[in-house]
């Protein structure tokens, strides 16, 4: 056996967990809390792993000076990556502990149990515990391979409904997040963000004054100002913005066009093949011949926001040439380098911390806002920093979910099969974030200053399942098929990932077209899936959801299903609509049927599943950037909507047991399913296909008259 | 010019300009982290905070416009750092995910239920309606509210 990737990069023991003398166990994990729970998910599987209570595991998340390095916390990876390198530590530990329990009690090791951490010898009824154990050097060893585990069947904390662990804190209202930290002699940063991200500075006051105002930093385009309080921050932003003027070149192409710029401006094609692109020419369409019923249909997705509730911050101090930055970013490591490299620093010179931010799922403005913090820091060393940006900089300037045109065809034969499948799908870079480029920079403040960084070149990504590519591999076997993955480098704004990246619009358009399909060859859309699915656990998945589907709740029922990135969790979906006189969507009821292998902690993953329906459902209903020549329109949330309260319908989520199975990601495993789900329980309700998302009024209405 | 303020029940005088919204003196002055920075717009609820009992957004409302009114933040509803029913709820629930909007949510549930002790679940919305959540933790919440709400229906 192999040790899991995060293991095999910091194998030392003593990086990863340590036990304090309080009787407490400190975890280490490279991974970041972004409301997904993982701090209690790692916490359950240290505990069972290691024999002790829950409530004695504190789990320290990424710090670059001090945890593992496990890269990025994305792609619903964390249990999988983070949760088994903890495991197989845990056990090592245990294993440590049980020898050192041995040497000390004179006791055969095989006569010896451990119940919260006591040990006990079943041959002398002597006892001690972990905490009395010699420690010094019992974990300053690196593990070479793994342990056997143990059987699932023995855990008692693993499986069970877990209270979040970071919860009372939030609850009560504890500092939690970044924007809640606070240093001696600490300032506040705001920006002069510019009109939009094109726009050079023109003029610029000489003379500014405000009221609490430390310094105003101008570097190029980039604008910032320091205050000694927060409000005075603001309106210091606000009234210097007011006496800047901007040389903007117009953006183009405009929403009505993103769908043809996407099909017309292709930078590179790939024939997608076992999920990942190859560097081969694309392969003529299936010849449809004979008899065969021919189908096409084009789905879009709009531009759309990551949309946390508190905009991005961070908190930065630059001291005696040291760095350190408090980042709600999702992958601190990387950030580390960005920030060093624009800056002109040595990246062992500067330390990001993690602290929690709003949640998204995704890269929002987290990474940007860390740069500005720095950016103002370095003016008033070595005093702190909190710089926040306004809801109009997130909504504006947080890098969107790419606009994407997904082109399908399909034939069916004389008894309503699929005999040729044809999925192409166009879109922009998923792959926003920070990473290291000699000479580039992703953090957007570096392309305004006065001699720019621009951002790293925009290539598409090979790998399998990565953006545009994620889940544009069917679950369904066909005799003949054609993917195809369209790489669109330019586009009018910038993109990043977005939970689930592509799968979101890929998974849309299968799932909508095997609707269709099905619709076209008379067929329930239960029965014709089946009939094309050979997976035994999709097919449990998808006869679950059958089985346990309620009466109908409204006008009409769709579902759809997906394995997300074709190797993590299973999701069916079950979604009743009605559509009201006036042509909105009302969602009245959601199933759930879930295949998540070995699940950590159950209330936990119902949590990602449900709310990644939710956020998918407003997406689907609701959500779409909107931008003129001169900006991004979307400025706040009336100009940009997302659902509220009385939008959410009834949800009920139902968790196949498969402790046997490795633990699969499933934070992400929902989205994909949810507005085909949705369009097709439109479609059965109302009659009318809606293909372009979002599902407004307006859309259905244009849908109808089609 | 000062402004005097009653914030969970003690009175206290800022210096800062009468024209500031509320929340920048709670977080920043009385350390009361709270109340969360989301819109400064009224769209997103996260700031939430009471008035006589009444929910209003901190981060509009100026110091001058809440001079004289009691103002309650999330800090008051715990008793020696135990939380109340309603908190207590919210963690049973597991009623988030970041939390980034639980405390505006969390006041506004109690101006809910010392109104209407037995919401129903259509009064639990309406109250909840000007609050967004992104992580989509909606459902949890209003189990959360209703189960504080029998909780407290128990204890009275």
């Amino acid at each position: 056996m192999t040790l899991p990737p995060s293991l095999a990069r910091t194998p030392r023991l003593d990086r990863w967990l340590r036990l304090d003398p309080d009787g407490s166990v400190a975890i280490c994990t490279g991974k970041v809390e972004i409301g997904q729970g993982i701090k209690t998910a790692l916490a359950m599987i240290a505990a069972d792993e290691l024999d002790v209570a829950l409530y004695r595991v504190r789990v320290r998340t990424a710090d670059t000076a001090l945890t593992p390095n496990e890269l990025i916390t994305a792609g619903s990876l964390s249990v999988e990556d983070s949760g088994g390198a903890i495991r197989v530590a845990c056990a090592t530990a245990r294993a440590k502990l049980l020898d050192a329990a041995a040497a000390v009690l004179g006791v055969p090791r095989d006569s010896l149990d451990v119940e919260d951490g006591t040990v006990t010898s079943s041959l002398t009824n002597q006892r001690t515990d972990y905490w009395s154990l010699p420690y010094d050097d019992l974990f300053s060893v690196e593990i070479q391979e793994p342990l056997p585990l143990k059987n699932p069947d023995s855990y008692r904390v693993v499986g069970r409904p877990a209270q979040r662990l970071d919860l009372p804190a939030k609850v009560l209202g504890h500092p939690a997040f970044v924007h809640d930290m606070s240093l001696p002699d600490m300032l506040h940063g705001r920006l002069v963000k510019p009109p939009l991200p094109g726009a050079r500075l023109e003029r610029f006051p000489d003379d500014f004054q405000a009221p609490g105002l430390v310094a105003v930093v101008r570097d190029g385009s980039f604008v910032g100002v320091v205050a000694e309080r927060e409000e005075q921050a603001v309106r210091a932003a606000e009234r210097l913005s007011a006496q800047c003027t901007w040389h903007r070149a117009p953006l183009s192409p405009l929403p009505s066009q993103m769908a043809a710029h996407l099909r017309e401006n292709v930078a590179a094609s790939f024939p997608v093949i076992h999920g990942g692109p190859v560097a081969e020419p694309v392969p003529p369409a299936p010849e449809i011949r004979g008899t065969a019923k021919r189908l096409s249909a084009t789905y879009t997705r709009p531009f759309q926001m990551h949309g946390s509730i508190g905009p991005s911050a961070a908190l930065a101090q630059l001291e005696s040439g040291r760095l350190t930055v408090y980042s709600h970013s999702q992958g601190v490591e990387l950030l580390k380098i960005a920030l060093a490299d624009v800056l002109g620093m040595a990246e062992d010179s500067v330390r990001v911390v993690h602290a929690e931010g709003a949640g998204c799922y995704g890269h929002n403005g987290a990474d940007d806002v860390a740069l500005d913090a720095a950016l103002l820091a370095r003016a008033v060393t070595p005093r702190p920093v909190l710089t926040k940006w306004t809801r109009a900089d997130e909504h504006g300037f947080e890098p969107y979910a790419p606009a994407t045109v997904i082109e399908m065809t399909a034939s069916l034969d004389d008894r309503g099969q699929i005999l040729h499948w044809d999925h192409q799908a166009f879109g922009l870079t998923h792959m926003g974030r920070p990473r290291p480029s000699p000479g580039h920079s992703n953090l957007q403040s570096a392309w305004w200053l006065s001699s720019p960084i621009p951002p790293v070149p925009r290539e598409p990504l090979m790998f399998p399942e990565a953006g545009i590519h994620r889940n544009l591999q069917p679950i369904y076997d066909f005799p003949d098929q054609r993917l195809v993955k369209h790489f669109v480098a330019d586009g009018p704004l910038r993109t990043s990932s977005t939970r689930s990246l592509g799968a979101f619009a890929n998974v849309f358009a299968i799932e909508s077209f095997m609707d269709e399909c099905a619709g076209a060859a008379g067929r329930d859309p239960f029965d014709f899936r089946l009939a094309h699915l050979r997976d035994p656990r999709a097919r449990e998945v998808l006869e679950t959801l059958r089985e346990r589907a309620p009466d109908p709740a409204g006008g009409g029922r769709g579902i759809a299903m997906a394995r997300y990135k074709s190797r993590q969790a299973y999701v069916g979906l079950l979604v009743d609509v009605d559509v009201l006189d006036d042509a909105r969507v009302s969602l009245k009821r959601a199933l759930i049927v879930a295949d998540a292998g070995l699940v950590i902690d159950p209330d936990g993953l119902r949590n990602q599943l449900e709310g990644g329906f939710i956020q998918a459902a407003s997406w689907a209903l609701k959500e779409q950037v909107d931008w003129d020549q001169n900006g991004v329109a979307s400025r706040d949330w009336e100009s940009y909507p997302i659902i509220t309260f009385s939008e959410i319908p009834e949800i009920e989520t139902h968790l196949i047991d498969r402790r046997h199975e490795p633990a699969l990601g499933a934070g992400e495993a929902s989205t994909g399913p949810t507005p085909a789900a949705i369009a097709n329980a439109i479609g059965n309700a109302a009659g009318v296909r809606v293909r372009d998302i979002p599902f407004t009024a307006e859309a259905l209405r244009r849908a109808a008259a089609e | 010019m000062a402004t005097t303020l009653t914030v969970n029940g003690k009175a206290f005088t800022s210096d800062a300009d009468p024209g500031t919204p509320l929340i920048f003196v709670l977080r920043n002055d009385l350390g009361l982290m709270g109340a969360k920075l989301g819109c400064g717009a009224e769209q997103c609820g996260s700031c939430t905070v009471l008035a006589d009992g009444e929910p209003i957004h901190s981060c509009t409302a100026s110091l001058e416009s809440i001079s004289g009114r009691c103002i309650e933040t999330l800090e008051s509803l715990s008793r020696d750092g135990q939380p109340d029913a309603i908190q207590q709820a919210f963690i049973d629930e597991n009623a988030a995910q970041c939390g980034y909007c639980t405390a505006g949510i969390i006041l506004a549930a109690k101006a809910l239920l010392s109104k209407r002790p037995d919401p129903t679940r259509a009064e639990i919305v309406e109250a909840l309606n000007g609050h967004l959540c992104r992580c989509g933790a909606h459902p949890r919440i209003i189990r959360a509210i209703e189960r504080a709400a029998a909780a407290r229906g128990q204890t009275s």
